[in-house]
């Protein structure tokens, strides 16, 4: 085709570019680039916990790798990466031309690399060791700039968040193409809608308990400190006001993407369209209400215990209701296993995992003895890498051929998946046993009677490592030798796919047409003899003229 | 001869179902239940176990069949079928999972109310005095002062409600980084290790100095957070004579991995023997504690 519209030059990725597509990719990279970090940080505390003494590095050490892990891990991979296809997406799946406001958009993605340098920055002063919960009274006296230091980074990205947030949920509600009402657009739009009033919500909590947090650890007062007569466990509960919810924040866009991989390459229509998108809400809704399932072992009285655990365990009915939507999505369809479709597998059979884990921790007389566990740790990892994560690298090789023009390699997807899958399920399976019988968590000294199953752990972390390598020669290789993509190589329906890969600057040349619904795959083959209609229409869309 | 589909199906659930029973069952997951409470939380895991195998083995197994059975031909470009959706079948998979939370909610407060967290006696939180000896060697009259104090809210596990009315054994447990000090107010007992007989109800008041810990007995199933300036509780009954870990499960610094140590369950015989034993032993160090915080 004609190349009438000028593509992006490689420098504008490096600007301050207002082009959502430009700063979704920013956003991307710069999450992958702390993703390797905080990878690389995890792996240091594998080696330590290989052996039951602290022999690799010092305890004090440990803490701040696993502080820092945690911490970068949330605020600077899994966040970042979830607004990067946020961004990239959402207007050109409701056929805009842009953000609503691209300039604070920009804003937005500016904000996170120097909060996450300045964040890295720590390690020169003594990064923060109390966690990335950061629980008064322990984060008041363990170093006091490396703790001033994580708020005021946590601080910088929550605001990056919320603007993020403003930009998502306007672009969705106030410029769709005018066919496109709200019940027909695509689910990653009503999962982003779900996540940003959390993001909005939340945010401004965590954010009054952090400048609370650094006043007792600046100033002196005492807000959180029992020795001035302050009370830790409301820290506890505004921190995890924000922080419950952001486990759904996490997780939520990458349920967007599943919706929107599998029925592509299953070739069927999403199963039960409006249970999913309401599903969305519901859990965004109880996800503010179940904050101290955190603090069942804290100080907090029988009866809120009580009353915590029940609206918990409600959260599992929505939830199963997209696991068994997206399981018939599957069920009956034309599966074509590539790497897409093959990580958007991993995900619902590794977050499965983790959401049948999260009902039992839910239960109180339960966590009372698991709290605090490598239980946990297991379940959280299924939810936020089996979840999350997964979800994340079915998003990328969805997405990549949009993104880039360029066709990923498929074998190497394949050998990425994998690897990934057994490396995922060898560091975090066996972390539920030893949670179980009795291995504490955020230690860096442990009972050797837990010794063979934590090497099981570090062999799992280190081929989960290795698992990284075929991924980014994938990625590299593709980019510059990768074939040509063209508009639309997974023939979908969705409105990002009638436009260029990658999309023009404008993103359409003509206003997009809304001519099928973002799911209806084989339903105009029903009627007419053979598929000839759809794949007229699709040859079209496709520009295979 | 083709094998009717429903049947099955049949012997699909039947299977599954058994399998679930058994492992539900058999999973050998927990470490040994050394207290009454520890076979209450056990029954209840169990029933999650059983219920969390079926639907691990019913979800895995239509996602393995799907990859194997609906994988596309080659070359095949159509599309499935065009099934948006089915009602019944939503409202069914909508409505077992609300059955099954619904019972789960209510055995986790049964056995939450027997393990004595519901017990409203129990039930205190107060500042506690920021007078350190003092905390540790609270005695009655102390007592009956912070249940008057009003603020009654429960921290911790108190006693069952359906245990019989029995004096517990009473032990004043500090945590402070990175140790754990018993103090036996009956006794006058200054120990790094808890000793308590079989059979016999404890009461754990715990009380922290400098951050927060939390005291586990994996063994017991049971865990509370020590709060510095607030008072919490573990009550339990411990059920079988032996050495159990105590393990400090909040973050509370550098070495907080070795923050533990030993609980004893002695025979009544052999409690008694160390009572004796450790009270001749501690007396002169009481007084001469005593006479040290004079100073
Ligand atoms: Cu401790």
């Amino acid at each position: 085709m004609e190349q009438v519209h000028p593509q992006r030059k490689w420098q504008d990725y490096f600007s301050f570019s207002t082009d959502h597509k430009v700063i979704g990719v920013q956003y991307l990279v710069t999450a992958f680039f702390f993703y390797f970090v905080g990878g690389a940080l995890a792996e240091a505390m594998r080696v330590e916990l290989s052996t039951p003494d602290p022999d690799f590095v010092q305890p004090e050490f440990y803490n701040q790798l696993m502080t820092m892990h945690g911490s970068i891990m949330l605020f600077l991979w899994i966040l970042p990466a979830g607004a990067a296809f946020a961004n990239y997406l959402i207007p050109l799946m409701i056929g805009a031309e842009d953000m609503a406001f691209p300039r604070l958009n920009a804003v937005a993605f500016w904000i996170i690399p120097p909060g996450g340098i300045f964040f890295l920055s720590s390690f020169f002063v003594g990064a923060p060791q109390a966690g990335w919960t950061s629980y008064p009274p322990l984060s008041l006296v363990s170093g006091q700039w490396g703790e001033e230091i994580w708020i005021l980074s946590v601080l910088l990205l929550g605001t990056s968040s919320i603007l993020g947030a403003i930009n998502f949920v306007t672009t969705i509600l106030r410029m769709r193409i005018p066919d496109m009402d709200i019940h027909s657009m695509p689910l990653f739009c009503w999962s982003m809608l779900a996540t940003s009033a959390l993001i909005l919500l939340g945010t401004p909590v965590l954010a009054a308990a952090l400048i609370l947090l650094s006043f007792d650890l600046i100033a002196g007062t005492a807000f959180f400190n029992p020795a001035g007569g302050g009370d830790p466990i409301v820290y506890q509960h505004m921190f995890w006001f924000y922080s419950h919810p952001a486990v759904y924040i996490m997780v939520l866009p990458f349920f967007g993407v599943i919706s929107e991989v599998l029925p592509v390459h299953a070739r069927k229509p999403i199963f039960g369209y409006r249970a999913i998108a309401y599903s969305s809400l519901a859990i965004s809704f109880l996800g503010l209400i179940v904050w101290a399932h955190h603090m069942f072992t804290s100080g907090t009285p029988g009866w809120l215990r009580m009353f915590f655990m029940a609206t918990t365990m409600i959260i599992a009915v929505p939830t199963g209701i997209k696991v068994f939507s997206w399981c018939a999505t599957l069920w009956g369809g034309k599966l074509n296993l590539n790497s897409a479709l093959l990580f958007g597998i991993g995900f619902l059979s590794s977050f499965l995992i983790g959401g049948l884990s999260g009902v039992m921790v839910a239960s109180v007389p339960f966590d009372i003895h698991v709290h605090d566990t490598y239980f946990v740790v297991a379940h959280f990892h299924y939810v936020l890498f089996g979840g999350a994560v997964f979800g994340l690298f079915a998003a990328v090789y969805h997405w990549f051929p949009k993104m880039s023009g360029k066709m990923v390699n498929e074998t190497l997807g394949r050998i990425h998946f994998v690897m990934t899958f057994i490396g995922f399920n060898l560091t975090f399976l066996p972390m539920h046993p030893l949670g179980l019988q009795g291995m504490n968590r955020r230690i860096a000294l442990y009972d050797p009677k837990f010794q063979a199953l934590n090497e099981l752990v570090s062999i799992g972390s280190y081929l989960l490592a290795l698992s990284t390598f075929p991924f980014i020669i994938n990625i590299v290789w593709s980019v510059f030798k990768g074939k040509p993509a063209p508009r639309n190589p997974w023939r979908a329906l969705t409105l990002e796919w009638q436009t260029a890969s990658p999309p023009i600057i404008e993103n359409f040349e003509e206003e997009p047409v809304l001519w099928a619904g973002p799911y209806d795959y084989g339903i105009d083959t029903e009627s007419i003899d053979g598929d000839e209609e759809v794949e007229d229409m699709l040859a079209e869309v496709a520009g295979n003229t | 001869m083709k094998i009717p589909s429903n049947i099955v199906t049949l012997i699909a659930g039947i299977t599954l179902t058994l399998i679930s029973l058994w492992y539900g069952q058999n999973h050998g997951l927990m470490p040994i239940a050394a207290s009454a409470e520890a076979a209450e939380v056990d029954g209840l895991f169990n029933l999650m176990m059983t219920i969390a195998t079926g639907l691990f083995l019913l979800v895995e197994g239509v996602i393995i069949y799907s990859v194997i059975k609906f994988r596309r031909k080659e070359g095949d470009t159509t599309d499935g079928p065009p099934i948006e959706g089915n009602v019944p079948l939503e409202i069914v998979w909508t409505a077992i999972p609300t059955v099954i939370v619904f019972i789960l909610a209510i055995y986790s407060f049964e056995v939450y109310n027997t393990l004595g967290g519901l017990d409203p006696m129990a039930s205190h939180d107060h500042l506690a005095s920021h007078n350190h000896h003092e905390m540790v060697a609270m005695d009655e009259g102390n007592s009956q002062l912070i249940a008057m104090n009003g603020e009654k809210v429960a921290l911790g596990l108190g006693q069952s409600p359906y245990l019989e009315e029995s004096s517990p054994l009473n032990v004043n447990v500090n945590g402070i980084q990175y140790a754990w000090i018993f103090t036996y107010p009956d006794t006058g007992i200054v120990s790094g290790e808890l000793h308590v007989p079989v059979d016999r109800p404890v009461q754990l008041n715990m009380s922290g100095g400098d951050v927060l810990h939390a005291f586990w007995l994996p063994e017991f199933r049971i865990k509370q957070d020590v709060i510095p300036g607030r008072e919490s509780q573990l009550t339990f009954t411990p059920t079988k004579v032996g050495q159990y870990p105590v393990i400090c499960a909040e973050l509370c610094g550098a070495y907080h991995g070795g923050m533990k140590t030993t609980l004893t369950v002695h025979s009544a015989e052999d409690y008694q023997q160390w009572l004796q034993d450790n009270t001749i032993a501690q007396t002169p160090n009481s007084e001469q504690l005593a006479v040290n915080s004079e100073q």
